[in-house]
């Protein structure tokens, strides 16, 4: 899960990263009253979950509560990379003296973490990536050993923090360590890491990602980042119905068991489509192992209630799941669902107790239904639905 | 021959009496796997009787080695357990850990790996997964929850990111069979890669051709790519899923994620054909390339 701006900063201020957290707003009124309450020259930013905002004209400075007021307005309801924004953030300007950039994350393909660190940094940190790499440090970091102060004095040594910051950055990077691993991140950056007036080190504005597996097994906390208004309805339901399901932008919906599986039909149903019209697969949806008919009932109800469905393929491999108890799933569901039921299945089912699954199937005759016995033959004929 | 696990393989599995435990225990019996116990700290000294057979109940892995001369490990611990379970099992020097549990938090997976590679890693313990259906050597051994009823043994070699995809692609070479299938998982960080199986495969005399499938995410079936132009002789077929899935969205498995360029199918299908590794569209065209390559060997 990606943090907000905000959300990054109060995990921040929780384990010690010197930071100022602003006011976050949803008016353009409330706006202007914080940058009243603030008093001075503040920024008004933009919190979406992406990048470049202040490119796209989403950070701006605000010399008056009036300017607060004006550029909030503008800033609310903009899109930026396809998000809309509905909040901003109201700080007071201090503007840096330097700017540095620093982060730790997961370097999955090393299987360590990886802290990155530079003191040319600032919001221009791909160019100097590009233009002198040499400037950007990169330090592997042992997850067995993690960062203690000895280390977090090497990393600044190497980052060659300046002599006036330096020991502020030793705690500042001690501190980040704290939120990376007690809060499970996947990504906690710091960019731009500024040198304030009177070498104060702060962290400007802030970037963390938090694993989900660790937020579900010991941090419930972090249920509070996410903000439910704002997901896509249909995945907010299915999440709320335990199901594992990714909103996408066509007309077959897909039902599958296992993430591989459901993943390859998507690409399936994609190549059969181009032979109909175009049509694409309309979600992710893995329902697991256990295909009851609950599960199924609620899969199906998610993917029924999505506008832009034209047909459904249901593709299930029986591996310890029986087929037929995935066709009594399909049975019951299509029993729970009754009437709301109105587009057609495409239902394919191999594997375990694959002749029971399919005789089941064959026996209810229901309209909606067609059996079609492989994956490719049942893609192109979900894909066939799609474009009647 | 086979890799990692044989019938001589002694398996223990951890979390034995728990729901999943105790169902896929059952089941890997009945693949004729050699299990020889079980561990729960609360329930050592019980017995738990599952396909007929009894099977007694350690305190530790520890105990249970001493006891059974076990050298495989099966873990189905809850992902908030399973880092402690992990390194019980380093620590009592375990040949092979399949770490079959999902949702294990990415960062324990780091502290185990780092574990793995420090000197702590006395016996030389192999993990493979998490958050993976494990390893089948058919008509021998099971450790894991892949069906024991889809293929038979046979000259194949496989090695996938996901389950059902394993499951898949058995079904439709199982007219061939396979020496052994394993599957190394879907999570951003893993025990055993592409590149282990490969090389194990690479070794196995009775492996004359290996299926490898990715999917989207890391760049695992690239650095496989590398590794097989230099080290592979044998012919590999490959299939990558998630060509269709939408930057930043992660699909069903954790590690199911492109980021920005990075990860996604088009660079990992390049890369493997840019080393000669036959790439099928879908499952069933993949089948199809490995068919023609056993009828020509």
């Amino acid at each position: 899960m990606d943090l907000m701006e905000y959300q990054a900063k109060e995990l921040f201020a929780k384990h010690g990263v010197t930071t100022t957290l602003g006011v976050v707003v949803e008016t353009a009124e409330a706006a202007k009253a914080a940058a009243e309450e603030l008093g001075g020259v503040t920024v008004v930013k933009a919190q979406v979950k992406a990048g470049g905002r202040g490119k796209a004209g989403g950070v701006e400075l605000a010399k008056t509560p009036d300017e607060a007021f004006g550029y909030a307005s503008n800033i609310l309801g903009m899109e930026i990379k396809g998000l809309t924004v509905n909040r901003v953030l109201v700080t007071p300007a201090t503007p840096p003296e330097e700017e540095y950039y620093f982060s730790f994350l997961l370097d999955r393909a090393n299987r360590q973490y990886l802290c990155i660190a530079s003191v040319e940094g600032g919001v221009e940190i791909e160019e100097v990536a590009k233009t002198n790499p040499e400037a950007v440090r990169q330090i592997a970091i042992d997850p067995g050993t993690g960062v203690d102060e000895a280390k977090a004095r090497a990393i600044a040594t190497e980052a060659k923090f300046p002599e006036p910051v330096f020991e502020q950055a030793v705690a500042m990077i001690q501190s980040l360590y704290q939120v990376f691993v007690e809060e499970d991140a996947t990504l906690v950056e710091v960019n731009p890491l500024a040198r304030l007036a009177g070498d104060k080190l702060e962290a400007l504005d802030g970037k963390v990602s938090l694993d989900e597996n660790a937020s579900e097994v010991r941090h419930p906390h972090h249920e509070e980042f996410e903000i439910r208004e704002e997901a896509d309805p249909l995945e907010a339901k299915a999440k709320d119905l335990g199901l594992n399901y990714v909103k996408l932008d066509g007309e077959v919906g897909i039902i599958g068991n296992g993430a591989g599986l459901v993943m390859s039909t998507l690409d399936v149903v994609a190549y059969a489509g181009e032979a109909h019209g175009g049509v694409k697969p309309a979600n992710f949806l893995d329902i697991g192992g256990g295909a009851n008919a609950q599960v199924m009932a609620n899969g199906l109800d998610v993917i029924l209630n999505d506008p832009q469905v034209k047909s459904v393929f249901v593709n299930v491999f029986g591996g310890i799941t029986a087929c037929d108890e995935v066709a009594n799933g399909i049975k019951g569901a299509l029993e729970i669902l009754g009437d709301a039921a109105t587009k057609p299945l495409v239902v394919r089912l191999d594997g375990n107790n694959v002749d029971a699954g399919r005789a089941i199937l064959d026996e209810l005759n229901h309209p909606l239904v067609t059996q079609v016995a492989t994956m490719d033959g049942a893609a192109d004929k979900a894909a066939e639905l799609a474009n009647a | 021959m086979s890799i990692y696990l044989n019938k001589d393989s002694k398996i223990i599995v951890q979390g034995i009496t728990g729901g999943m435990g105790s169902k896929h225990t059952d089941l890997m019996l009945q693949a004729g796997s050699n299990i020889v116990g079980g561990v729960n700290a609360r329930k050592a000294g019980t017995t738990v009787e599952l396909n007929g057979e009894k099977l007694p109940v350690f305190g530790s892995v520890k105990e249970a080695m001493a006891e059974t001369g076990a050298d495989v490990s099966v873990l189905f611990v809850p992902p908030a357990f399973t880092k402690a379970a992990c390194i019980e099992a380093i620590d009592a020097g375990i040949g092979l850990m399949v770490v079959i549990t999902e949702g294990v938090p990415v960062q324990d997976t780091a502290e185990v790996w780092s574990y793995l590679q420090s000197e702590a890693n006395h016996g030389g313990t192999r993990m493979i997964g998490p958050n993976c259906p494990g390893i089948i050597t058919p008509e021998e051994s099971l450790a894991g929850i892949t069906p024991h009823t889809i293929a038979g043994k046979g000259p194949i070699g496989l090695v996938s990111k996901s389950g059902t995809l394993t499951y898949q692609m058995m079904f439709e070479l199982k007219d061939f069979g396979f020496t052994t299938a394993i599957g190394i998982g879907g999570d951003p960080i893993i025990g055993t890669t592409h590149i282990d199986a490969l090389a194990a495969f690479e070794a196995d005399p009775e492996t004359k051709a290996i299926v490898m499938i990715g999917e989207i995410g890391g760049d695992a079936e690239e650095r496989a790519a590398a590794f097989i132009k230099d080290n592979v002789t044998k012919p590999v077929v490959g299939y990558v899923a998630g060509f269709t899935a939408p930057e930043g969205k992660t699909m069903g498995h954790a590690g199911a994620i492109v980021s920005g360029s990075s990860g996604t199918a088009q660079a990992k299908k390049e890369a493997l054909e840019a080393v000669g590794v036959k790439v099928g569209k879908t499952p069933s065209e993949t089948a199809a390339l490995m068919r023609e390559i056993m009828q020509n060997l």
